[in-house]
């Protein structure tokens, strides 16, 4: 067993893991952070994307022990208070969920990719970039539209025409 | 409409708890004392079991327990059973194999479950299940339907002598064969429909507590359908007494299908929970899913279809092989028959259609409903017969269709169903507006001048949702009666919880059915409860699948606000000192027509549980029930035209366009459908271009990961233009049709007729990868 220390949405977290401890299975089991979810076991689906000292990463394929002494951000730690984050707004408003499975590493994922791109983003990037996330419930069109939006970028014309 | 009522675009309620991390899945679950089970699984796709020596497991950190499927037999717990009677052409029985929950002497696919270890963290139940030793006698192994019913194959099970489940008919043989006789033309094409994994994202999960204070069992488990698996759980497996069984199916991470059926693995963890003293979680990985999620299709069908020398469809005659797997799932039987042939008549009026289906055992895991569920396959079928149809004759394929159009409803067609509704003009019309059919020509031409080939294909589908009458089913041998059931429970203070037997795991059931409640009484949609997924709150109900929630689940509360609005008004009238055939409610109050007299609907609530005035003999409080029983299937219908580019070079098929124009009857919430849509042309566009599934002659699944099974991502599918047109059923109250399969039924054909289309051959099977459609190409190039 290894001590681990990270900063889980602001706050200090001390624990005690296996070696082999995953990062996901640290948050969710550990800390009870359900938020982030496990959709595969081969690092494809990206269900369980977090923010690790700002960038986007899949918990399921970081040790906890690597990611001690490091700040972790995850979709619980998005929004502030009550406020939702914009990436939440938007994908509530354009209805960019379903069942809500892939909701939390979809969001996470967004919100980096519109911090390196800005309102530059376009619905090619947008969709390139989701190619580490599987969505089987929207068919990505509602979820390509809340991440432009979200970033104030234009919408596409097949879009923009609804 | 009120702002938030029927036709309104309103905001998800659930989407809150969904951005935000909060949602509540099974796997999210724990309970004081929770230990953690893994499954000892069969890595032979057919063999004996010889022995299971558990001694090394058992010494290892954490264990408490490792249990077999002999001591579950020991324990009375019953067999698996498909619930759903379907007999062969000559009346004898289906062939039901034994299925227990874990194997006991023969396996028969590859992960079927052998055994459970229970320990203290997860990762030490998976390590110990790795150190139990099965000792296995291979045997040989037969994974598609054509080769298990050839001479000699390997034999699954003592039941089914030839691995044949049923051999069954639909339609009138003489009569087709009369048709063929008079064709001027023949179509015929062979049609393979592939094997699909569903895989909702969220793998499936079991947590069962059996409490010895109470002999009460609770079980925590990814469901569609909490109450039936509450029901067959003790009715059939023997689990547990129904009333000391609560089986709750809080957030689930979608289903589409195959999260309906009751699996091994919730049986065996409440069970194991008996056993072992200690509540017990499973979570699926997904290996696992790949390896013991029912899959979906899997047909081989052969085709004909007779036309009259005006183009005229005189008959169909369709013979169809179903690979079923190793053991018939829940609703196995039904698929390929009641939900795939009543079906092949498709839009058009066909005076004669005869079906014949073998049902097959396999190696392979078992096969039950996916999205669609046959509806893709009969359209698959239909559309593809159409197309191939139309091209021989060298006739637009879309004349063609409209040609033979259904036009005059209530229409029986050859093969059980009765449409009561529909208008097929409009929906192809919109279609080969909005996808500017007109202009095609001019854009393949352009497209050629860059060396790409575009084509265009169509699909006009029917499919029948909202299953169904309960006598008719029963008729057809289904184990239960298809109704819905709601209660309308009103607080004191005026708001109101809906308790119903439907289930949400993506379809927003929360949002669209407190829209009754905002049209009926003005209310906004915040004031409204959904409660559904526990069988301690819903006293009984029968599930979300084939798109019935709507068009079933939603009638039900139709009926029990009917009722509540009753009695509301004879309250009030009483209290207004008014007729209660004056008395209206709207915008949240409670009026009497033509005066100011006036309640707020929060008064006449309060006076309800009060009841210090009340009518004379009326009993207190605002609660109401209801039962619904569908009359008939409905029938939603569309066009989807799809657009592709094909680069000869490499094969390589791109979207350019997918137009899809349904009509779904009522739409209450036209954000809601349009994902519905969105979400099921994925599916359709996936299993035309990407999504196979293989097993090798060994019967390995050699696509049982996303690293080799291809799931549609984000670059792989375009941006959808979708649209409704409304002809209301008039079976339902409301008028609803279904949306929540439409996609995934109707959108194969139209992109394998649009590759077809672009290359000029249309010998194609789906999944259209680009080396299939490269081969395809150079074949007639
Ligand atoms: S769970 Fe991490 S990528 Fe699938
Ligand atoms: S919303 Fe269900 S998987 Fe994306």
């Amino acid at each position: 067993m290894t001590d681990v220390t990270i900063t889980v949405n602001g706050r200090e977290m001390k624990g005690s893991v296996e070696d082999r401890t995953l990062l996901v299975q640290f948050l969710r089991g550990n800390l009870g952070l359900t938020g982030t979810h496990v959709g595969c076991d081969t690092s494809q689906c990206g269900a369980c994307v977090v923010h690790v000292d700002g960038k986007a990463v899949k918990s399921c394929t970081m040790l906890a022990v690597q990611a001690s002494g490091s700040s972790v951000t995850t979709i619980e730690g998005l929004a502030s208070g009550a406020d939702l984050h914009p990436v939440q707004a938007a994908f509530r408003e354009h209805h960019g969920l379903q069942c809500g499975y892939c909701t939390p590493g979809m969001i996470m994922t967004a919100v980096d990719m519109i911090q390196r791109h800005g309102s530059s983003l376009d619905e090619e990037t947008v969709r390139e970039e989701l190619d580490g996330n599987i969505c089987r419930c929207t068919g990505y069109h509602n979820i390509v539209k809340a991440i432009l939006s979200a970033a104030g970028a234009s919408q596409p014309q097949s879009i923009a025409a609804e | 409409m009120g702002v938030e009522g029927i036709g309104a675009k309103v905001l998800r309620k659930e989407d809150r708890r969904f951005i935000t991390g909060r949602g509540r899945y099974v796997d999210d679950m724990s309970v004081p004392g929770m230990k953690y089970a893994a499954f000892v699984r069969s890595p032979h796709a057919h063999a004996k079991i010889t022995g299971i020596d558990t001694s090394s497991a058992e010494g290892m950190p954490g264990v408490i327990g490792i249990l077999n499927g002999q001591q579950l037999q020991g324990d009375g717990i019953g067999n698996l059973i498909c619930g759903w009677a379907v007999s062969s052409k000559d009346g004898t029985p289906m062939k039901m194999g034994a299925w227990p929950a874990l194997a006991v002497g023969t396996v028969r696919h590859v992960g079927q479950a052998v055994a459970i270890v229970v320990a203290e963290t997860q990762l030490q139940a998976r390590d110990a299940a790795e150190a139990v030793m099965v000792d296995y006698e291979e045997l040989p192994v037969v994974t598609t339907a054509v080769d298990a019913l050839k001479e000699g194959a390997p034999q699954l099970h003592p039941e089914a002598p030839g691995n044949l489940i049923f051999d069954w008919e639909l339609g009138d043989k003489a009569a087709t064969d009369a048709a063929f006789s008079k064709a001027a033309h023949v179509t015929k094409i062979h049609i393979h429909n592939n094997r699909l994994v569903p895989n909702p994202m969220e793998p499936r999960a079991a947590l069962g507590h059996y409490d010895p204070a109470e002999d009460h069992y609770t079980c925590w488990t990814t469901s569609q359908n909490p109450h039936v698996a509450r029901l067959v759980m003790s009715a059939f497996y023997n689990v547990a007494p129904e009333h000391k069984l609560r089986v709750i199916a809080p957030d689930v991470g979608g289903g589409f299908g195959s999260k309906i059926y009751i699996y091994p693995e919730e049986i065996v963890c409440l069970w194991a929970s008996k056993r072992t003293g200690v509540p017990v979680k499973w979570t699926s990985d997904r290996s696992e899913a790949f390896l013991t999620d029912a899959h979906g299709r899997d047909h081989e069908t052969d085709v004909e279809l007779a036309l009259d020398a005006d183009n005229k469809i005189l008959g169909l005659r369709v013979g169809t092989i179903a690979n079923l797997g190793a053991y018939m799932s829940l609703f196995s039987s039904s698929v390929p028959t009641y939900l795939y042939a009543t079906l092949l008549s498709g839009q058009y009026d066909i005076p004669a259609i005869h079906a014949n289906v073998k049902t097959v055992y396999t190696n392979t895991v078992p096969v039950d409903a996916y999205r669609g569920a046959g509806r893709p396959e009969a359209t698959y079928v239909v559309e593809r017969t159409m197309e191939t149809a139309a091209r021989e004759l060298g006739i637009s394929p879309a004349e063609f269709r409209r040609k033979n159009f259904i036009r005059s409803f209530p229409h029986q067609t050859p093969v059980i169903m009765a449409y009561d509704a529909g208008d097929f003009d409009a929906t192809l019309n919109a279609g080969m507006e909005a996808a500017d059919v007109a202009g095609f020509e001019a854009r393949r031409e352009e497209a050629k001048s860059r060396g790409k080939l575009r084509g265009l294909g169509m699909s006009c589908y029917i499919e029948a949702c909202g299953i169904a009458p309960s006598k008719a089913v029963g008729s057809l041998g289904a184990g239960v009666g298809l109704w819905e059931s709601a209660e309308v429970r009103v607080n004191p203070v005026g708001t109101i919880e809906i308790l119903t037997g439907s289930h949400s795991h993506g379809q927003g059931h929360e949002t669209t059915f407190a829209q009754l409640v905002a049209e009926r009484f003005g209310l906004p949609v915040d004031n409204v409860q959904i409660v559904h997924g526990d069988t301690d709150k819903v006293q009984f109900g029968m599930g979300t699948y084939g798109s019935r929630s709507g068009a079933v689940g939603m009638s039900a509360i139709v009926k029990a606000l009917d009722k509540v609005e009753a009695k509301a008004k004879k309250i009030a009238a009483h209290v207004l000192e008014a007729d209660e055939g004056d008395i209206v409610i709207e915008n949240g109050e409670v009026k009497v027509a033509g005066t100011d007299k006036k309640l707020g609907w929060h008064e006449v609530c309060l006076g309800a549980y009060t009841a210090h005035n009340l009518p004379d003999g009326m009993e207190p409080g605002l609660k109401e029930g209801a039962f619904y029983d569908p009359t008939n299937f409905t029938f939603p219908a569309g066009c989807y035209i799809c657009e592709v580019e094909v680069d000869p070079e490499t094969g390589t098929t791109e979207i350019i366009q997918f137009v899809a124009a349904d009509d779904f009857g009522r739409v209450i919430n036209p954000m809601i459908v349009e994902g519905q849509v969105h979400g099921g042309l994925a599916q359709g566009i996936g299993q035309a271009l990407l999504e196979g599934t293989h097993y090798d002659d060994a019967g390995q699944l050699l696509t049982a990961s996303y690293m080799d099974y291809a799931m549609p991502r984000a670059w792989d599918l375009p941006n959808f233009k979708v649209s409704t047109n409304e002809t209301l059923c008039p079976g339902n109250p409301l008028g609803m049709k279904g949306c929540g399969e439409a996609g995934a039924i109707g959108s194969p054909p139209a992109v394998i007729n649009a590759i077809t289309d672009a290359i000029g051959n249309n010998d194609l099977t789906m999944p259209a990868t680009p080396e299939k459609v490269w081969k395809a190409l150079n074949a007639v190039a």
